[in-house]
Formats: structure tokens, sequence, C-alpha cells
């Protein structure tokens, strides 16, 4: 995991294969908008890598922060200001506000008890959100919400149409790409890491743990909340069933099988087998999610480094190398 | 009380439950000294040490650091002051390699904690203070290896170039021959022959041949009290440490 560079070749890689999905995904049999969920979501799995694979942080509740987003996005446009950038920015901010209170409480927890108290606040949150209909208008969502247009000044843009929209989502998917791997090879990156491996040590090294475990905690909640918000406008509305436990825990599901704990791209490999895993399956069976969730068991029980570790492994092979030793497990141990 | 002592602690008492682990300790560490630490097992050595650190607030009783009250503060507040540890049970960053174990324990990585933007692979100059304490600790050809990989010696290495890397004023270490080859020590004690100078060492220590051949002075502790405290030379004489089982002297 370590690299020099703004831009890596797996990312030109994965930048070609996003850059290209308009021209070819209704070849393969499936739909533009899919490549549009796809995005979102992979945003939203590598900013909750950077908690759960990085930091070793566990949150069961991180939905909440993706739904915190979208309404925020959605209340912004309409109450304050139908600005994408200004909506845009308010989801951020609104998720990162609610994780910086979570963050409070929960910083000084590890293992299972950080576990249990996200799922908790994951759940409070859930549950005002589908009770306070006044601003969330409860189970029915928040609709109407638009696909703002890009306004640079000096030329705007509209991206009503899915075709515009991707184009714009794919922009925000590099830019957090590009960031997030600074990030995860910055001072701060490696501090997250080495607090993942040993903390304690960590402490007697002179370092504020639970500073930095609050400030990753916070910044994945900001990320989630960009997704929510694009995810707002994608579906041109704000809902509630994102922020419960079972979309909760579809985000751990991503992230594990792609493989988080071994690899940066590990969210990316399993946000888009889930969706295409959804499609695909989903088209033969209404049981999509339970074949899906054995492949999460096999993938547990047999190779914890997920789909990334296998590619690891096989490129590894190639290369005449020794097998890498097991990684990344330890936080359920604790 | 030793009036230059860098580093005190006085009149320890740590109580676990009902269970008393140090009892009335009293020590002073004089700045540019080694001062050993001897005593069976399960006297309240490492105890000691995670009461002089901050891991535990002592029962009773004051740890003083240049004079500077310190009890009952936190490992990160104490580290901050310039203390460093080593770990008796190996206490790295396993899936880091060498080198980055090193890089995360640099003052100079820790004051940029939160820096978001800047490479740290790219850093020249954090790189040559990590290869410097690598190399010092006889790694530096082994800095891309991830520790746990590494032989048991060299972990052993690392775990002391970890401490060390902190720039420390005062550099605690646990047993630091734990489970090290005669060779393995050898070269141990030429590094810390070599750190003496530079630094004020506080050492636990089985190997009495090693703390003898070191230490300024030596404290022994035995059921969670100071039993004897002076040079080598007085302890080598003295009945209690020859009748004892702590390790055959030459
Ligand atoms: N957190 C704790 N809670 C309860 N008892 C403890 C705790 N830490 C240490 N002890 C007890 O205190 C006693 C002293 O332990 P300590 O680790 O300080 O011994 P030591 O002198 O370092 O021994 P060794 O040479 O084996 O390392 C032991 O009996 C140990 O069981
Ligand atoms: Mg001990």
């Amino acid at each position: 995991m370590h690299g020099a560079r703004l831009v890596t070749p797996s990312m030109l890689v994965a930048f070609a294969i996003f850059g290209t999905l308009p021209f070819w995904i209704t070849e393969i049999g499936l739909y533009r908008y899919l490549g549009v969920e796809i995005l979102i979501w992979c945003i939203y799995a590598l900013g909750f890598n950077l908690l759960m694979g990085y930091a070793g942080l566990p949150s069961f509740g991180h939905g909440a922060y993706f739904g915190i987003g979208a309404y925020a996005c959605g209340l912004a446009q309409f109450e304050l200001w139908a600005n994408l950038w200004f909506c845009l920015a308010a989801g951020v901010v609104a998720a990162a506000v609610f994780g910086a209170v979570v963050a409070a409480f929960i910083s000084h927890r590890r293992g299972i008890y950080f576990a249990l108290m996200t799922i908790a606040f994951g759940q409070m949150f859930f549950f005002i959100a589908s009770k306070w209909t006044s601003v969330t208008n409860g189970e029915d969502g928040l609709l109407n919400i638009a696909r703002l247009p890009v306004e640079l000044g000096f030329w705007n843009y509209p991206i009503r149409g899915n075709a515009d929209f991707y184009w714009f989502v794919f922009a925000c998917f590099v830019v957090c790409v590009v960031a997030l791997w600074r990030l995860v090879n910055s001072p701060f990156g490696k501090v997250v890491q080495a607090i993942k491996q040993n903390e304690a040590r960590m402490a007697f090294l002179g370092y504020r743990v639970a500073l930095y475990k609050a400030v990753a905690f916070i910044l994945s909640c900001a990320v989630a909340g960009f997704a929510g918000a694009l995810f707002a406008m994608a579906q041109g509305g704000a809902f509630v069933q994102v922020m419960n436990l079972q979309w909760s825990g579809v985000i751990v599901l991503m992230v594990l099988i792609g493989g988080g704990f071994v690899s940066f791209w590990g969210p990316v490999l399993g946000t888009v087998l889930y969706f295409v895993a959804r499609d695909l399956l989903g088209a033969y069976t209404e049981a999509w999610l339970l074949w899906f969730g054995l492949m999460f068991m096999a993938v547990v029980m047999f190779k914890p480094e997920g789909l990334a570790g296998i590619g690891q492994d096989a490129l590894r092979k190639w290369r005449g190398l020794p097998r890498a030793p097991a990684a990344g497990w330890a936080w359920l141990r604790r | 009380m030793n009036a230059t002592a860098l580093f005190e602690a006085r009149g320890l008492h740590m109580r676990f439950g009902d269970r008393v682990v140090l009892e009335n300790v009293s020590l002073a560490f004089p700045e540019g000294q080694l001062s050993g630490i001897m005593g069976p097992n399960g006297a309240g050595k490492t105890t000691c040490f995670n009461v002089l650190t901050g891991r535990y607030r002592p029962t009773r009783g004051q740890v003083l650091f240049r004079g500077q009250d310190i009890t009952g503060l936190s490992p990160h507040r104490i580290a901050r002051l310039g203390v460093s540890r080593s770990f008796q049970l190996l206490n790295l960053f396993n899936d880091f390699t060498a080198e980055e174990n090193v890089l995360v324990a640099l003052p100079g990585l820790r004051d940029h904690g939160m820096n978001m933007a800047r490479d740290v692979m790219a850093d020249r100059s954090l790189r040559d203070r990590a290869a410097a304490v690598l190399d010092r600790v006889g790694l530096g050809a082994k800095g891309g290896i991830p520790a746990r990989q590494l032989p048991y010696g060299d972990r052993r290495a690392l775990e002391i170039g970890v401490a060390l890397a902190a720039d420390p004023a005062v550099l605690f270490l646990d047993e630091p021959t734990s489970g090290l080859g005669a060779d393995a020590i050898g070269r141990l004690a030429e590094l810390v022959r070599r750190l003496k100078g530079e630094v004020t060492i506080v050492a636990i220590e089985h190997d009495m041949e090693f703390l003898f051949g070191l230490a300024d002075t030596i404290a022994v502790i035995h059921w969670g009290q100071v039993i004897r405290h002076g040079t080598p030379d007085a302890l080598r004489a003295d009945p209690w440490v020859r009748n004892s089982n702590l390790g055959r002297l030459k």
C-alpha cells in the first residue's frame, strides 16, 4: 500500500473502465443508470474503507451518514439555495457534524464496543429520520430533489439526463479517488494504519489516538454524506431505507467482499460485484441477496482478504513470489 | 534523593484490587546514566515501568521528570515530553515494514500527523532519518521487510529502533535481551553502550552479565520493593544478590 504518485496505474485502469462505461454498458445487457449507482456507492465504500480497512474501526451504522447527506442535500435545495455545489457541501457538512457528535462518544472505544455504539447511533438516527416527518417526510421520502446544473461561473452544464449525470458523478469519483489515495499515503494515513495495528504503542509514541480515530470517523462520515447527496440527486429523492441496519450492513459487505483490508481498490471491486450480482442474479431469482450472503460467508471463511486478496495472490503466483501472510481481521479479536 | 536526577519515582504504591504490586518504590535516574533494574519474575518491574510511562496511575506516590510532576498523565503526554519505552513482549506494527515502523515513531511525522496531503514516502528527510535509526539498530538493509516477516532477533532490534526513533531524553528498555542468543546480546550490548552517552537509559534485565557490564547503578526489586540499590561492583559483593537465583555472574 505505498505509492508516491498522485495518479497510479491502477487508477488509470479504473478511470479507463468507468470513463468508457457509457459506451459499452448497454452492449452487455445492463443500463446507464447502473453506472451512476455503482460510482456513487464506490465513493461511499472508499470513504467507509478509510475507517474500516485503514483505521480498523468497524462501523455498522454508516448508512445514517449517507442518509443525512441525502436529506441535507434535498433540504438545502428546497429551503436555502438551489445550487449544486452548495447542496453537495450541505450533504458533506451535515454528515460530518453528526459524525463529529458521534465521534465524541465513540472515539475512545475500539473493537466490538466501537461497533456496537455505531449501531446504536445509526439506529437512533434512522428512527429519528423515520419519525420526524415534518423534516424528512417520513416513509414517503423527500421527493423531487433535482439534479442541479453544474455551474462553473463561465460555463453552465445541465446534468438532468442519466448520460450527463453519469459524467458528473464520474468526475466526482475521480476527485475522490485521487484525494483518498493521497490521504492514505499521507502522515495522517500512516498514523491511522498504525493505530489499527497497535493502538497502545501509538499512545506510547505520543499520539492522541482518540483524536485520530475521531477524525478518521468524521472524514468517512463526510464522504458518506457526499455520496448520499449525489444519491439523492440521482434518485430524485432522499429515502429513509438507506439509513437502516440492513443497508448499513450492505456497505460493510461490499467492502469486505472486495477486500478493503488488503487493497485500496477492494471497496470498488466489492461495490461492482454487489450491483452486478443484484442485476444478473436478481434477474433469475428473488433470493439473490441470499446468494450474495452465501458468497460473503464463503469469503469470510476461505479468503478474508476478499476479491483484492485473491487478485493479489494470483499476481504473486504469476511473479513467482511467496503468498502474502493473512492480515486484517485483528479488530474482530480485540 | 539525587538532586540531578532527570527522572524520579517517589514512594510509588500500586495496587490491583487487593494485590499490592509496588510498595513504596523510590528510584532516581540521573541524566546521562544507565540505570539497571533487576529482580525475579513477577517482582513488579514491568508494572513500575507502566506507572512511570503513564499506563497506570499509581495508587500513591509521585513521578517526576525534569522536576515536573507527571504522575497520572496519559502515555501520549508523557511520551511527548521525551520519554520513550520498549516492551518486554514485542509491540510492533506488524503489517508495516521495518521502515514504516520507525517512520511513525519519528517526532517529525508525529508533529504533522494531521497532514493529509503530503506523501510520506516521498519525504526525503523523514525517510533519511528513519534509515539512520534502522542503521543504528542493525536493520539498515531490512527496511523494506514487513515486521511480521522479520526473524525474532531483528524484531527485537526493531522494538528498540521504534523506541529510539522517538528521539527520547529518557529511554526505558524492558528486558531488551529477552529471547536473544549470545551473538545478538553482544550486538545489543554494543548498541546500548553507544547510546549511553546520548540518552538517559533505564533497563530492566534478567541477563546479569549484560546489565552489570553496562549499568552505572542497579536497583533490585523484589515483591514490589526496592531491596538493594548500588553500583554493579557493590551489588556483585552483596550476599543477597550472590545467593539469589537471578542469574549467574562470572
Ligand atoms: N493490570 C494488572 N492487574 C492485576 N495484576 C497485575 C497487573 N499487572 C501486573 N500484575 C501483577 O503484578 C505482578 C508483577 O508483574 P510485573 O509484570 O510487573 O512483573 P515483572 O517484574 O515485570 O516480571 P517479569 O520478570 O516476569 O517480567 C504480577 O504478579 C502480575 O500478575
Ligand atoms: Mg516484566
